[in-house]
């Protein structure tokens, strides 16, 4: 779309103005070099740059902070807290990582720390901001580019760190069928932005495919928002989500079926309805199991794939680790990757939650700042933050990362043997 | 395979039942039965009724220690905790309710059992407000009690 002029606005998520002028743009625009160049384009350099501020890059920026080093946490929203301003239910933990605290609070109490820090000049936030690439390594100094956006127009900035932080987070898979291009699916990411912070209800009655934790969450906070959810269906044999949160569904009167998914969606435009069919023990649909069943949405919850492109890009060792849910960098137990300097922490290290992530984000923020010299007294303090992240991957639903960091971490040493 | 990781509803096979005696004091039933890494409800307790071996072990309530205060069922992030008492052949059902409107003390609402049947009419006895929480007490039969997890409130 194109804003005032200017092409290639994401419209999604560009805020809304009074008198602004919103056009649908043809296939390809003008390079907008012209506009980089007249713009003065800034250096800045910084000892730590974060990129992503949600509970990982949250974390790893009070703690590099606190630790004396200087930091720029880069963010593509307008507002910090990545996924945790849409989390409206209580988290789980101890007291340690703020059980019983509702994700939307972790966020606020997160943001007030960062907002203090900024004002003391100690972080600088670049909010509706984009690291666009990774440009040169000169020992000890990465440069990338960092898009800022204001008024639909961007401004280039170089930013020189000595570490870098990628808290990218994930991206939500899609699923194939027929129909998932209509308006009405969903993936439960977004359903979740519309109702929890835009306040949007994104439709009357629901089908939810998937019953991970997302989709036992997201279904409940659909009906908390006076939506109805009329059943969800989930591939494998045994709901994936834990029990409290399936029962809290169950108990609203919304079925679950197991062994059950979706063939595919149909209606004339948008969404009027789907069709779901029983799977065998091969996952395979069962013939003349299909029933249809009407709706206006349908709501993906269907797992997270990490976000590494950056990564990639920088040129740290990649590697497929299926219980990852994909491709991850390979790191250490300082987060740190197979580049000095160079750390990753949360869902863009291998996919999770937000409380482990927290603790992988305190975990980077203290490695950068021990690896620039600052606080050498810290060892003592990471120490304990890798035996907090352990214990909370103990139980039987830690084993799949569990499983993952492993794997990571094996990979590593067979590497570098 | 426990059934109730297909269902999402645990019978009460599951669970470990208070006494008759129990009831009529009022115990916490904790109807958490995956170790999931959270103790909230162990650092609730005034009296030590509530033990676990390690933040990802099952929480096991002790009925003859439990005072039936009721301080663990607001705290519990799973929404998993049930104050359960019997008095005058009656039940007592204390649970965390999470939906507008908020029903008045004295209003009638529907008791739901864990897949959502409804299977009573109950008495709103009590709402506290714990944050955006409400923990609400109703009334309603008394051989509902192990039955009755979730309220309706009729609009």
């Amino acid at each position: 779309m194109r804003v005032n002029g200017v092409p290639n606005v994401r419209t999604c998520i560009a805020p809304l103005k009074n008198d602004i002028k919103v056009e649908t743009q043809g296939k390809f625009a003008d390079l907008p070099d012209a506009r980089f160049k007249s713009n003065p384009k800034e250096t800045v350099d910084v000892d730590i740059l974060v990129v992503g501020a949600g509970p990982a890059g949250l974390c790893a920026s009070i703690e590099a902070t606190n630790h004396g080093a200087t930091v720029i946490l880069v963010d593509e929203n307008l507002r910090v807290g990545g996924q945790l301003i849409k989390q409206t239910h209580k988290f789980f933990g101890s007291k340690h990582e703020k059980a019983g605290t509702r994700g939307i609070q972790i966020a606020k109490d997160l943001e007030n720390e960062v907002k203090e820090l900024e004002k003391k000049g100690r972080i600088t936030l670049m909010l509706d901001s984009t690291v666009i690439g990774y440009y040169e390594r000169d020992g000890q100094k990465h440069k990338f580019g960092v898009i800022k956006r204001d008024d639909y127009e961007s401004t280039l900035y170089e930013v020189n760190c000595k570490a870098v932080i990628f808290a990218c987070g994930a991206m939500e898979n899609m699923l194939l069928f027929p129909g998932n291009d209509l308006p009405g699916v969903y993936g439960a990411g977004a359903v979740q932005t519309l109702m929890n912070v835009y306040g949007v209800k994104p439709g009357k009655k629901v089908i939810m495919v998937g019953a991970g934790n997302v989709g036992l969450i997201v279904s409940y906070q659909l009906l908390q928002a006076g939506i109805q959810v009329d059943r969800v269906v989930e591939a494998a044999p045994i709901i994936g989500g834990y029990h409290v949160h399936a029962a809290k569904l169950r108990r609203c009167s919304v079925p679950i079926y197991t062994s059950h998914s979706i063939k595919e969606v149909y209606g004339d435009e948008k969404v009027e309805g789907a069709v779901i069919v029983k799977l065998n023990e091969n996952w395979q649909p069962v013939k003349g199991s299909e029933e249809k069943v009407d709706c206006d949405t349908v709501c993906l919850a269907v797992g997270l794939t990490p976000s590494t492109r950056l990564l990639s890009q920088v040129g740290v060792e990649m590697e497929f680790v299926p219980e990852a849910e994909g491709y991850v960098a390979l790191h250490n137990d300082s987060m740190q990757t197979t580049v000095k300097g160079v750390y990753v922490a949360g869902d863009s290290s291998g996919i999770e939650e937000a409380s482990t992530a927290m603790i992988e984000g305190k975990i980077t923020g203290v490695s950068a700042a021990l690896l620039l010299g600052y606080d050498k007294k810290a060892k003592a303090l990471k120490k304990q933050y890798i035996m907090e992240l352990e214990r909370l991957r103990d139980g039987p639903f830690g084993e799949k990362p569990r499983v993952a960091k492993n794997k990571i971490k094996k990979l590593l040493e067979k590497k570098h043997a | 395979m426990p059934n109730y990781e297909k269902t999402g509803v645990l019978s009460k096979k599951d669970l470990k039942l208070p006494s008759k005696k129990q009831l009529e004091r009022g115990v916490a039933v904790i109807e958490c039965v995956q170790g999931i890494p959270c103790n909230p409800c162990v650092d609730s307790c005034p009296v030590n009724a509530i033990s676990m071996k390690d933040i990802n072990a099952l929480p096991i309530a002790d009925y003859d220690k439990c005072t039936g205060c009721g301080k663990c069922i607001g705290i519990c992030p799973g929404l998993a905790i049930f104050l359960i008492k019997i008095k005058d052949n009656r039940a007592l059902i204390t649970l965390q309710y999470e939906f507008l409107p908020i029903p008045e003390v004295g209003s009638k609402v529907k008791a739901l059992d864990r897949e959502g049947n409804v299977v009573d009419n109950a008495i709103v006895k009590r709402v506290v407000k714990k944050g955006k929480t409400m923990v609400i007490t109703v009334e309603a039969s008394e051989d509902l009690a192990m039955d009755i997890r979730n309220i309706r409130v009729n609009s």
